[in-house]
């Protein structure tokens, strides 16, 4: 077998069809134009005052909502937390199960590239301040994952990383205290992952684009 | 085991018996005997389950090596039929009729090894690897750790260590 | 009869009030909960955290006019019960806009939050959403059956839709209380609490540990904001009614805050107690014990 590399089929549901409306019209769709809004990110501004951001970004260092998405093995640390041993509510740290309501992301151990594309379309679907954590070796450089051939590498070519919780796994006095040092960087307004994704958008979206071959999403879903 | 191979061995040209343990026993067979024998296996013999079907890569000998393992739950054993397959181009007959969890088997070896079984249900479909457009990475002529750092953009920096040589170091640095 | 104007800075006062002690009272619920399971659990002002994080965040996505409107109309649901209904009994003050058939528009009202809500997250187009709604809907009516005859019960008792006037029958001593006046009404109204406060084990729903979160699920920053502060504003409000109609309102704040507490921590502790049931499972069981209940309190009276 030779290594040429063909385009993958497009999902039959991802066609350009032709439906008939409930009221009789004929209507032509296209999936990826029709269904997802397809405008780029953009930068947004702090608010216009430095002390309503400061009281924000105190806020938001204090609530950190995580998105239920455990992206590989490390997710199994995660657990811990929220039982009366580590008790991770007591910072303000709560798991929520839709990205909508989310502004934090760990990323937990090894990704793969099929999961990597759910990571994107979850990590675009999240409101703007927005954080990302690396847990584990593996985001770093691939931890015991180095040679795979469907395990990302390095994290920060991706997604814009603020903080990385080095460990094979880490335990999860080690997330606390990632965690904490996250609200350090947040309360010091240095948390910006969301508006680099935007500024350098072209940039992510090729390196993307570079591991996933079938691409068969808009290249920006809200 | 001996007495079932001596049995299988008057209806079927059969390759040599390996007998791992008591109960687990691996015997190779052409290509073309294969649907028989294991037809005869589930149907006389008791091997109703089929625990596996893998393959392993015999580069140097231009050869894939398909594993269909068997079990007979009342008799406590397992069966292992092997059959070598040319590598390119590989392709095997399919037998998702006798087990319908072959096809999922089948549709793996597709995709992580390039093994063709014709008209096994969805067999050409995305099995795990979602878009994969290079050589299926079980081969072994698909050399993983060139193509992650090809692909994947490596962090500089990384060293690894021999955990023998390194833990000598560690422990007794004085002794070289 | 003429409207007083002065009428509605006091409600807004009355409604600055609740809505911080629910804030409060929801966290130290929370606290509760935790302490049973030996955690701290969230500090108390963690839900002001929230909510200023949550008008906080710069980006936020509509999907139409009902999804803006669905969080206003939950929010209108509970605002709207609390200023229908007198919170303190006796006050000029704290009585709101109460009058003559108020205990009718409450009732409206406590369901009315449910129905805003179905039509923001139908609007929002999740499949999370639809189910969330329909499950939701359907174990809200089924908890409101008994709640409804209950109320009747005691409208016949009383021979009066006022609340004001329920809570002017039940003055003078604790055994002048529907609680023992009419105790089955009292229970039947009590099982339908346990259902409509959204806490285990009736709070499939939108319990935020489910994977589908139900009716909220693309709700975010501003939207999902409103929504706390109606899940702040509506238990009391509710709880309001119940302490009304069944325990003798409270004639003065530090009365109503022990009440409001107490009667909340009934439904916490039966929710420490036992575990989550599924929809249909909560359904049965209100049809089959609080709703036998409420019709035997009306033929009682």
């Amino acid at each position: 077998m030779k290594d040429d590399f063909p385009t993958p089929p497009v999902r039959d549901e991802l066609k350009k069809r032709v439906v008939e409306t409930p009221d009789g019209q004929t209507i032509e769709i296209d999936p990826l134009r029709d269904y997802y809004c397809q405008s780029a990110p953009t930068v947004m501004p702090a608010a216009y005052s430095k002390i309503v951001e400061g009281l924000f970004n105190w806020a938001r260092a204090e609530s950190l909502w995580i998105l239920g998405f455990g992206t590989g093995c490390g997710a199994i640390e995660m657990r811990p937390l929220m039982t009366p041993r580590f008790d991770a509510y007591r910072y303000g740290i709560q798991w929520r199960p839709t990205p909508r309501q989310s502004n934090l992301f760990v990323i937990s151990g090894y990704l793969s590239v099929k999961t990597l594309k759910r990571v994107i379309r979850s990590y675009e679907q999240m409101p703007n301040p927005k954080y990302v954590v690396g847990l584990g070796s593996c985001t770093i450089n691939g931890g015991m994952y180095f040679d795979s051939y469907n395990t990302i590498t390095r994290l920060d070519q991706y997604l814009p990383v603020d903080v990385y919780i080095a460990g094979c796994m880490p335990r999860p006095e080690a997330l606390l205290a990632g965690f904490e040092e996250l609200k350090r960087i947040i309360r010091a307004g240095k948390a910006e992952g969301a508006n680099q994704y935007a500024e350098q958008f072209d940039w992510y979206k090729a390196n993307q684009k570079r591991v996933i071959h079938d691409w068969d999403m808009p290249d920006y879903n809200w | 085991m001996r007495d079932l191979y001596d049995r299988l061995k008057t209806a079927f040209p059969l390759g040599e018996l390996t007998e791992q343990r008591p109960d687990l026993a691996f015997v190779t067979v052409a290509k073309e005997q294969l649907r028989s024998l294991l037809l005869h296996l589930r149907d006389q013999e008791g091997f109703t389950h089929l625990v596996l079907l893998t393959a392993v890569d015999w580069l140097e000998e231009g050869n894939f090596q398909l594993t269909y393992l068997m079990n007979n739950r009342l008799a406590c054993r397992d069966l292992g039929v092997r059959v070598m397959l040319p590598r390119d181009p590989a392709s095997m007959d399919s037998i998702h009729d006798l087990w319908p969890t072959a096809a999922t088997y089948q549709r793996e070896l597709r995709e992580m090894f390039g093994i063709d079984f014709p008209g096994s249900p969805r067999v050409d479909e995305d099995f795990i690897l979602e878009g994969w457009i290079r050589t299926p990475p079980y081969r072994r002529d698909f050399d993983t750790l060139k193509f992650s750092d090809e692909v994947f953009a490596p962090r500089p920096g990384r060293a690894s260590s021999d955990p023998t040589e390194f833990m000598k170091q560690q422990l007794y640095p004085d002794k070289t | 009869m003429s409207f007083e104007w002065i009428k509605i800075p006091y409600a807004l006062l009355t409604l600055f009030i609740v809505a911080n002690y629910g804030f409060l009272l929801t966290a130290v619920m929370a606290k509760i909960a935790a302490r049973v399971g030996r955690r701290h659990g969230i500090p108390v002002w963690q839900n002001y955290v929230d909510l200023i994080k949550n008008y906080g965040l710069r980006s936020s996505i509509t999907h139409g006019v009902m999804f803006y409107l669905g969080p206003v109309f939950r929010l209108t649901g509970g605002v709207g019960l609390l200023m229908f209904v007198p919170t303190i009994y006796g006050t000029e003050m704290f009585s709101n806009m109460s009058f003559a058939g108020d205990l009718i528009l409450a009732l409206y009202f406590v369901f009315f939050g449910s129905l805003g809500m179905a039509l923001g997250a139908g609007e929002s187009g999740h499949p999370h959403s639809a189910i969330g709604v329909t499950r939701g809907l359907s174990q809200v009516t089924a908890a409101e059956l008994p709640f409804a005859l209950a109320v009747y019960a005691v409208a016949v008792q009383y021979q009066t839709l006022s609340v004001t006037e329920i809570v002017a029958a039940q003055q003078g001593g604790i055994l002048h209380w529907t609680l023992f006046s009419n105790p089955l009404a009292v229970a039947a109204a009590m099982l339908s609490f346990l259902g409509t406060m959204m806490r285990p084990p009736f709070d499939v729903v939108l319990a935020p540990q489910e994977i589908p979160i139900g009716p909220p699920t693309e709700y975010h920053s501003s939207y999902l904001a409103l929504m706390q502060t109606n899940r702040a504003i509506f238990p009391i409000a509710k709880i309001v009614i119940y302490m009304n109609l069944f325990f003798g309102g409270a004639a003065s704040w530090p009365v109503f805050f022990l009440k409001v507490f107490l009667i909340y921590l009934v439904s916490v502790i039966v929710g420490v107690v036992f575990p989550r049931f599924r929809v249909e499972q909560s359904i049965r069981w209100f049809l089959i014990w609080a709703v036998p209940l409420g019709i035997a309190a009306i033929l009682m009276v």
